[in-house]
Parts: C-alpha cells; sequence; structure tokens
C-alpha cells in the first residue's frame, strides 16, 4: 500500500515521535520546558525566602547558643529594643542622604544625555556610565579605601589647595566625622554615592528622554523663563526617572553591610548586625527579624513608587 | 528628548557632567596607579616610587591567593552552566506559552536580583541551618546559580521574543519538525544570546561577595579573599594587583556580552 | 476527479469567534485558486489550515483525497510562501532555498543544482550567496517562492505575497506568477484582500466573510452575477437597486446589480431601447478618476454611480440626464446582505 499522496514519503529521523507528541500537545513542552528552571527558583529560592521568615519566628537560646525551631515573637521583641532600633534608623537615613546626593549629582549627567548629546556622544556617554556599573563592586569599594586614606590622594590634595582646614573641620563635626575619612560616616556617604550613582543617572536619563522636546518650546512659547520651564514642565517629568533611580540607591544602601565594614565608623548598620549576627554569634533568627526590615521598608516604597509611575520608566 | 536645533549645552551644565563623569572613572585609574607604588604599608599619595614588581610577588610568592582563585573560577563556571541551561529552559517556555500564572513566573524569574543580595545571602542561611546543610562549594554554587539563571533568562527571553514566530512556521513548513527547527534555526538565532548571558553570569558569579559571605562558611573565594585583606592588609600593592586582575576578569565579559547582544539577528550561527 | 484540496464543512473557533464557520469547497489539481476578503474573513485561516498550521474544529480536510487531520505541517506535501516571506536571516539566499532539501537529507551537491534551478526559476540566478538584509521586498519574495517551489509541493500556498509590494511590482509579480504556475500546473491557492488581484490572476475565485465562502466562481461570474450585496460591493463597485426600483426600471423585484460601467449617461430627451432599462436623474457629483470619471445621480430616492470614459461626457452637476443600461446589466441577487 502505497503511502498518502499528501504527505511526504521520506524517512523521518530519530527524534520524530517525541517531536509529533509535542506538536499535538504543546502544553506538554512547555511543562517539560518550565519544570526545571521553576523547581530550582521555587524551592531554592521562594523556599529559603520562607526559611528567612520563618527563622525570625524563632528565637536564640542563650545559653546553649542553638537555635530553637519554636514558634515566638521574642525575636521581634528583640529587635526593638533601643540599640537594635538604632541601627535601623542610622541605617534609613544613611539611605535617604544617599539618595538625595545622588539625585542631585546624577541630573545634570542625565540631563545632559538626554538632551544635549547625539550620535557618537550619546553612546559615549551610555558607555561612561555603564562601565563604571559593570565594575567590580569590591574593586570600587577598595578604591576609594585608598582615596579617603589618611594618607591618600584627598589629604595631599587638601593640602595643595590649602584645603585641609576643610576636611578637619568636616572631620572635627560630631555624628558623621571621625580620626579620618575612612572611619567616618562621611566617609561611607560618598562611597555609597559613588557606588550607586549609575543606577540613579541611567533611570532619570530614560524619564528625560521621554519628553518630547516641543513640550519645553510650547512652555516657553507661552512665556515661562527658563527656571519656571525647569520647575513646571521638565522637573516634574523626570520626577517618575529619580523615584526609579531612588528605589535602586535606597534599597541597596538599606541592605549593605561591605561598604560601612570597610570605610566605616564601628558603629553597625543593618547588613552589618545581619552579618555578624549570623557569623560567629549564630544568631539566625534575630539577623533575619533585621532583614524582614528593610523588605518591609521597600515594600511600601515600591508600592508609593509604582502608584508615581516610577515602573513606566524601567 | 530629541530637539531639532542644535542648542548648545549652557556651560554649568556641561562642566557639572563633565565633572560628576570624572567622579565615576577617577577612583578607578587610582587602584591601577597603586598597583605599581613602592609603598606597601600606607596608601601614601603621591606614590613615593613606582615597580612593577608586585605582580610577579603575586604571582609567585603569595601562595594564599591561588585556592582563592581555584575556588572562584569553579563555582563561576558551574554556576554558568546550570545557569544556561535552566535559564534558556525558562525563557523559552515564557517568550511564548500562554498559562495559567504566567505573570507570577515572571516575577519569579525577577526576585533574585531585584531584593538586595543581604536577603538572599541570610535567605539560603536559614535555610541551610533548618536543614542541618553543612557548608561546601555546593552551597556556594547554590546561591550564585541562582541569580545566574535570572542573568541567562533575562537575555534568552529578549532574544527569544525578537525571533520572528514565522520563522519557526517556515521551518516547519519546509518539512522540518520541533527538533530539527530548533536545531537549524532557533539555535543559531538564539546563541549570541545565549553567549552574553553567560559571560555576564560568569562576570557577576566571580565579582559576587555579598551572598557569598553567607554561604561559604570557611571558604574563601577571590572576592572574599580580598575583603579579608582590605579589613586587615599585607602587602597593600599585591591586593591591588588582584583588584586589577578581577576589574579586568569581571568588566571584559560583560563588555563583551553587551556589544553581542547590540548586533541583532546578522550574527548567528552557520550557513548551509 | 479528484480534488487536490476539499474542505469538508470546516470550521475552526478561538474561543467565541468562529474564523471559520463551516466551509465547504473544492480546489481543483492545477488550478491557481484565489480565496478573497476583508480582513478578520477566515481566508488565512483556511490557508493555515491547508498547511497545517492549524487544526479544523469540525470537519474534515483533505488533500489530494487523503485526510490530513492530524498530519503535522512538516509531514504535508504543502510548501507555504509567507506574507512576510519570513526568510531565515542567518542563512545566506542559497541556504533558505536548500533548507527544505537539506531536511530531508538530500547531499550536498543536488541541493545546490536544485537551488540554483529554483533561483533561475524566479529570475534571481547568482543571488546563492547573498544574505536576505542585503536584498529588497521584491528580491525577497522570490527568494521565499523558490524556498518553497524548490520541494516539489502538490499544493502551494500563498499568504498575501504581494502586500508588501509597490504598484508597479506588484504588477510584475502578478504576471510572473500566473505564468509560473501555467508553467509549472501546480495548485496554487492564494489569499489576498485584493480583489483586482484575485479577478486578474485566478482560474476560480472564493469570497469569504465572517468565516464562510458567501460565494465561489470563476472571475466573470463573480463580477458580473454576484449573489449578494456584499460580494457586489466587495468586488468592484456596484450600484444595488432596491427591488421595487428594479422592478419598475427593467429588472425583477429583487436586490439588483448594476454595474456602473455599464450605465450610459444621456441627456433627458435620449431615446430607450427595448432591452434596455433606463431611469431619469439629477446628477449631483462628478468624480474625475484618470481612465474613468464617476457620476453621480440621484433618481428620486436612489443614487446611482455611473463610471463613463474620461472626456467622454460634457455633463455639469445640477443637469437633468437620462440613464440607460442593458435589461442583461441588472444581477438579481439571492440576499441583500
Amino acid at each position: 500500500m502505497s503511502a498518502p499522496a499528501a504527505t511526504l514519503d521520506v524517512p523521518p529521523p530519530p527524534g520524530r515521535p517525541l517531536a509529533d507528541i509535542f506538536f499535538s500537545r504543546p502544553e506538554l513542552l512547555t511543562l517539560l520546558l518550565l519544570l526545571p528552571p521553576l523547581l530550582w527558583i521555587g524551592v531554592v529560592y521562594v523556599g529559603s525566602l520562607f526559611a528567612l521568615l520563618l527563622q525570625s519566628f524563632y528565637s536564640l537560646d542563650d545559653f546553649s547558643g542553638l537555635v530553637v525551631h519554636e514558634f515566638t515573637l521574642a525575636t521581634y521583641t528583640e529587635l526593638l529594643e533601643e540599640a537594635n532600633v538604632q541601627i535601623i534608623l542610622r541605617t534609613v537615613t544613611m539611605a535617604a542622604m544617599v539618595t538625595l546626593a545622588c539625585s542631585i549629582i546624577a541630573f545634570p549627567i542625565a540631563y545632559y544625555a538626554a538632551r544635549y548629546a547625539k550620535g557618537w556622544t550619546k553612546a559615549l556617554f551610555y558607555l561612561a556610565v555603564m562601565m563604571p556599573l559593570w565594575s567590580s563592586y569590591l574593586v570600587k569599594v577598595y578604591a576609594w579605601k585608598l582615596i579617603l586614606a589618611k594618607e591618600g590622594i584627598i589629604t595631599w590634595f587638601a593640602g595643595v589647595t590649602h584645603l585641609s582646614w576643610v576636611v578637619d573641620g568636616l572631620l572635627a563635626m560630631p555624628v558623621i566625622g571621625g580620626p579620618s575619612l575612612s572611619f567616618s560616616y562621611i566617609g561611607t556617604f560618598l562611597v555609597f554615592v559613588y557606588i550607586w550613582l549609575p543606577f540613579m543617572i541611567l533611570p532619570i536619563q530614560a524619564a528625560l528622554e521621554r519628553v518630547p522636546a516641543n513640550l519645553i518650546e510650547a512652555a516657553t512659547d507661552l512665556g515661562a523663563d527658563p527656571r519656571q520651564t525647569f520647575r513646571t514642565v521638565i522637573f516634574p517629568l523626570a520626577l517618575p526617572g529619580i523615584i526609579a533611580g531612588s528605589i535602586f540607591t535606597f534599597s541597596l544602601t538599606l541592605g549593605d553591610y561591605i561598604v560601612p565594614q570597610i570605610v566605616g565608623n564601628s558603629r553597625l548598620m543593618i547588613g552589618q548586625a545581619v552579618y555578624t549576627l549570623q557569623g560567629t554569634a549564630g544568631d539566625i533568627p534575630l539577623a533575619a527579624a533585621f532583614t524582614v526590615v528593610p523588605m518591609v521598608i521597600m515594600a511600601g516604597y515600591l508600592w508609593m513608587a509604582k502608584r508615581m509611575g516610577a515602573f513606566d520608566v524601567l | 528628548m530629541s530637539s531639532d536645533r542644535q542648542t548648545s549645552a549652557p556651560l554649568g551644565l556641561k562642566i557639572a557632567a563633565i565633572a560628576a563623569l570624572l567622579f565615576l572613572h577617577l577612583p578607578l585609574l587610582l587602584i591601577f596607579l597603586y598597583a605599581f607604588t613602592t609603598e606597601d604599608k600606607s596608601f601614601a599619595f603621591p606614590p613615593p616610587g613606582y615597580t612593577t614588581k608586585w605582580f610577579g610577588i603575586a604571582w609567585s610568592e603569595r601562595p594564599d591567593i591561588w585556592p582563592p582563585l581555584f575556588l572562584s573560577v569553579k563555582v563561576a563556571a558551574i554556576a554558568t552552566f546550570l545557569a544556561l541551561i535552566l535559564g534558556t529552559l525558562a525563557a523559552a517556555a515564557l517568550s511564548r506559552a500562554k498559562f495559567f500564572g504566567r505573570e507570577t513566573v515572571s516575577l519569579l524569574f525577577v526576585l533574585p536580583i531585584a531584593l538586595p543580595g543581604i536577603i538572599t545571602g541570610i535567605s539560603l542561611r536559614s535555610a541551610f541551618d533548618i536543614m542541618g546543610l553543612d557548608f561546601s562549594i555546593w552551597t556556594i554554587v547554590l546561591g550564585h546559580a541562582t541569580f545566574c539563571i535570572v542573568v541567562v533568562y533575562n537575555n534568552a527571553l529578549a532574544r527569544f521574543r525578537r525571533l520572528a514566530g514565522n520563522l519557526i512556521e517556515a521551518s516547519m513548513d519546509l518539512g522540518a519538525d520541533g527538533f530539527q527547527t530548533f536545531r537549524h534555526v532557533v539555535l543559531p538565532q538564539i546563541g549570541t544570546a545565549l553567549l552574553a548571558g553567560g559571560m555576564l553570569a560568569f562576570a557577576l558569579s566571580f565579582d559576587e561577595v555579598i551572598v557569598t559571605t553567607f554561604t561559604s562558611g570557611q571558604q574563601s573565594t577571590l572576592p572574599i579573599w580580598m575583603l579579608s585583606e582590605l579589613i586587615r592588609p599585607r602587602q597593600r600593592p599585591v591586593t591591588n594587583v588582584v583588584a586589577v586582575f578581577v576589574f579586568l576578569v569581571t568588566l571584559l565579559p560583560i563588555l563583551a556580552a553587551y556589544y553581542l547582544t547590540r548586533e541583532g539577528e546578522h550574527i548567528g550561527g552557520s550557513s548551509k | 476527479m479528484s480534488s487536490a484540496v476539499r474542505f469538508e464543512n470546516v470550521s475552526r473557533h478561538f474561543g467565541s469567534v468562529r474564523a471559520v464557520d463551516g466551509v465547504t469547497l473544492d480546489i481543483a489539481p492545477g488550478e491557481f485558486f484565489a480565496m478573497l476578503g476583508p480582513s478578520g474573513s477566515g481566508k488565512t485561516t483556511c490557508l493555515r489550515l491547508i498547511a497545517g498550521f492549524e487544526q479544523p474544529d469540525e470537519g474534515d480536510i483533505l488533500i489530494f483525497g487523503d485526510s490530513v487531520a492530524g498530519v503535522p505541517p512538516y509531514r504535508r506535501a504543502v510548501n507555504t510562501v509567507f506574507q512576510d516571506y519570513a526568510l531565515f536571516p542567518h542563512m545566506t539566499v542559497g541556504g533558505n532555498v536548500a533548507y527544505g532539501l537539506m531536511i530531508k537529507g538530500v547531499g550536498l551537491a543536488e541541493r545546490e543544482t536544485k537551488a540554483r534551478e529554483a533561483l533561475a526559476m524566479v529570475k534571481l540566478s547568482g543571488y546563492e550567496d547573498r544574505r536576505p538584509s542585503q536584498l529588497s521586498g521584491g528580491q525577497r519574495q522570490r527568494v521565499a517562492l523558490a524556498r518553497a517551489l524548490v520541494n516539489n509541493p502538490k499544493v502551494l500556498l500563498l499568504d498575501e505575497p504581494l502586500g508588501a509590494l509597490d504598484l508597479k511590482l506588484r504588477e510584475q509579480m502578478q504576471e510572473e506568477l500566473k505564468a509560473l504556475q501555467q508553467d509549472l500546473g501546480i495548485t496554487f491557492v492564494f489569499v489576498t484582500h485584493d480583489q483586482g488581484e484575485a479577478l486578474s490572476m485566478a482560474n476560480r475565485v472564493a469570497i469569504f466573510n465572517d468565516g464562510r465562502i458567501i460565494q465561489a466562481g470563476t472571475p466573470l461570474e463573480v463580477y458580473e452575477r454576484p449573489n449578494s450585496r456584499f460580494v457586489a460591493d466587495f468586488v468592484g463597485s456596484s450600484n444595488v437597486l432596491p427591488p421595487d426600483f428594479a422592478a419598475r426600471h427593467g429588472g425583477v423585484a429583487r436586490w439588483t446589480s448594476l454595474r456602473p460601467e455599464r450605465i450610459k449617461v444621456s441627456d433627458a430627451t435620449a431615446s430607450v431601447a427595448d432591452d434596455h432599462g433606463s431611469t431619469e436623474g439629477v446628477v449631483h457629483a462628478i468624480n474625475y478618476q484618470g481612465s474613468v470619471t464617476r457620476i453621480g445621480i440621484e433618481a428620486g430616492a436612489v443614487r446611482i454611480s455611473a463610471a463613463v470614459p474620461a472626456g467622454s461626457s460634457s455633463t455639469k452637476i445640477g443637469d437633468k440626464v437620462r440613464l440607460i443600461w442593458p435589461k442583461s446589466a441588472m444581477t438579481a441577487m439571492e440576499s441583500e446582505a
């Protein structure tokens, strides 16, 4: 009996029966494709997040030093102690300051790149911002340790330009000062600003690029001077970008523990608290409870940011 | 914004922009500079003298550098390998199929890089404690592979989306079943995206320190070694040499990945 | 005589939308068959049903007598020329054309020879080593054609292949496709929304609307004797006369189609022969369109459009005229819709 006229009569390749099944039941293929990665992310990642949450409801037995795997709210109560609250407030304040500074410094670059750079200059700017972004995080922190060292380039530069008194004055200030720049909040602040700056530049640039030039012309046409145009047209339209960038700077500062460890005074931030607690102390429950704090803060922040249109820019 | 009229930027703006750019780049240059200084006990500026001896010393006289280096390479390689497979599978499934819960799954694949590293780190640590798991190379890989999967997934997904649907139909119309179509049409199209994703994943894994400190116990990857050197330095210029090395090993693949994913569909596999 | 392609009461739904609704048709072997209709009328879905990219929810499709239910596209002896060509960007033109042969396992030398022949057939000799990105739209279209034809399909499907080409190129390709089909003798099934294209190329045309075939026949039949207002309007444009008007002016008491170019515009005193129908009216619009001039006339409550050769009429707006047409040009339609 001859093969049907409508179909090809070539010998089929080995995988053909399986291919036929996948063709007639595409859902099967999707399932097979999705299952391994989903299992991984679901089990390893999401599972760990649940483990984290779970741990925050456990507690550490002070005598044995072991984690007691029983549900309790004692750890959260411990979180609300004076010393711990200080840590949280300290970190949130730093995050806010860093966000503010990043917004101010990032704006000129973003504005210039969005509005005035064309063609190859634009590509150059893009690359110039991306390169520090892509560079090793640790190397960047290290670079600042060099710069801020007591005998480092800033001291030398201040000496050469007779501005040492500025540096000494800054260091003499209470709370944020310290023995040297690399052992002070000012130093920590500078490093944070440096590292997160690209995260702020890019969303602002993206937001500004979406502002059509004729809006500015319309404003001018209707009588606004450059300052008013900036205040009433440009800035509000760039705001979603600033907020989007602030999500990064705020969240990354809240959770970071390496920067304050390398460039900072000995007073802890949330990240350092988490790290030391789960390290030698083995107090994973309290560490977990601490971690929940930035998660909750960021969840609230993200919700607000979404309402202000930041996600359209990303 | 595109402005048809070539208005030149106000001088103040230009200065501010350039100053900010310099702010971004100078620190990195200093690292390079300090790898050549003769002074090894402090970060004195300007450097009292210049020498290249630290490169040789780092290579031959510091045995403590090599084990972390090998560990970093091993972890990055394994994590990238896992990520390439799992990330591509996920991207293939999510790029075309519509199914219940698709949005949630998409969100799931963003979380590992959306949430700060410390959360991933302490979560894994919590899980290890609950499960009674000891630290090993696999606990490190577990953390790295998770965000590597996301990186590969993003690259692959973007490319899958750009793959015109009718190419697959055309291939089938011409006699190729699903597997043959994947081999001859899909794979060449996504090849460079996978390469880029893989390189990006390797670089990120090599540089990773935050999650690793939570999942490594007593072991050291190269970034962890650098971290301890930062806190308790021995020969500072040697640390700088290693920093330069890490900088290049992470930057170059990322640049290459960026270059690859910009090319579009013209880069492809073999043509018969 | 068996058909090349036969649809037996085929339906295909997407959710609540019936993209194809009870379609029955027969395409003869060696025929150039056009499927014509507006967007969303189901013609493209029917094409995809033949190709195998969709499976019918009801009914059966037979290709040369064999049912293709459940047969995937890669096992059908059918090839498609896609609307946007779907050339593989990472292969050369030669690689694209030889793809089907390569999949079948044909050897390199034979593939290259056949690919060269196919390209010669579409007048693209020497283009083997170029890349699709280097070609113009018309050239890509020819490559897509060669790629399909090189496999000697039993049926060739063309999905609005000329849509992206400019007018001159389109007309040229129409002639070439028609000639090619006659040379090769392969059954061509051609989807288009351009009725002029369908009428000029096809042996038979099926007119689709809302998932159904409204009328199928030769181009002459469909144009001269539309069976419904839809067809009358879609294929060319036509006057649709209400039943009572048609009955009073030379026809029968049914909705009647009357093509504008069959109407002569004379002055009000002209005499009318017995085998002609006529009406009086007032000119309300004159539209110069290059080769024809369209004159709009109000005849009481009915508006009629006449198309006269340019320069043949000196009427002005407001003139009283008499319209005269052969009674045989009036086609009584089965339905108004």
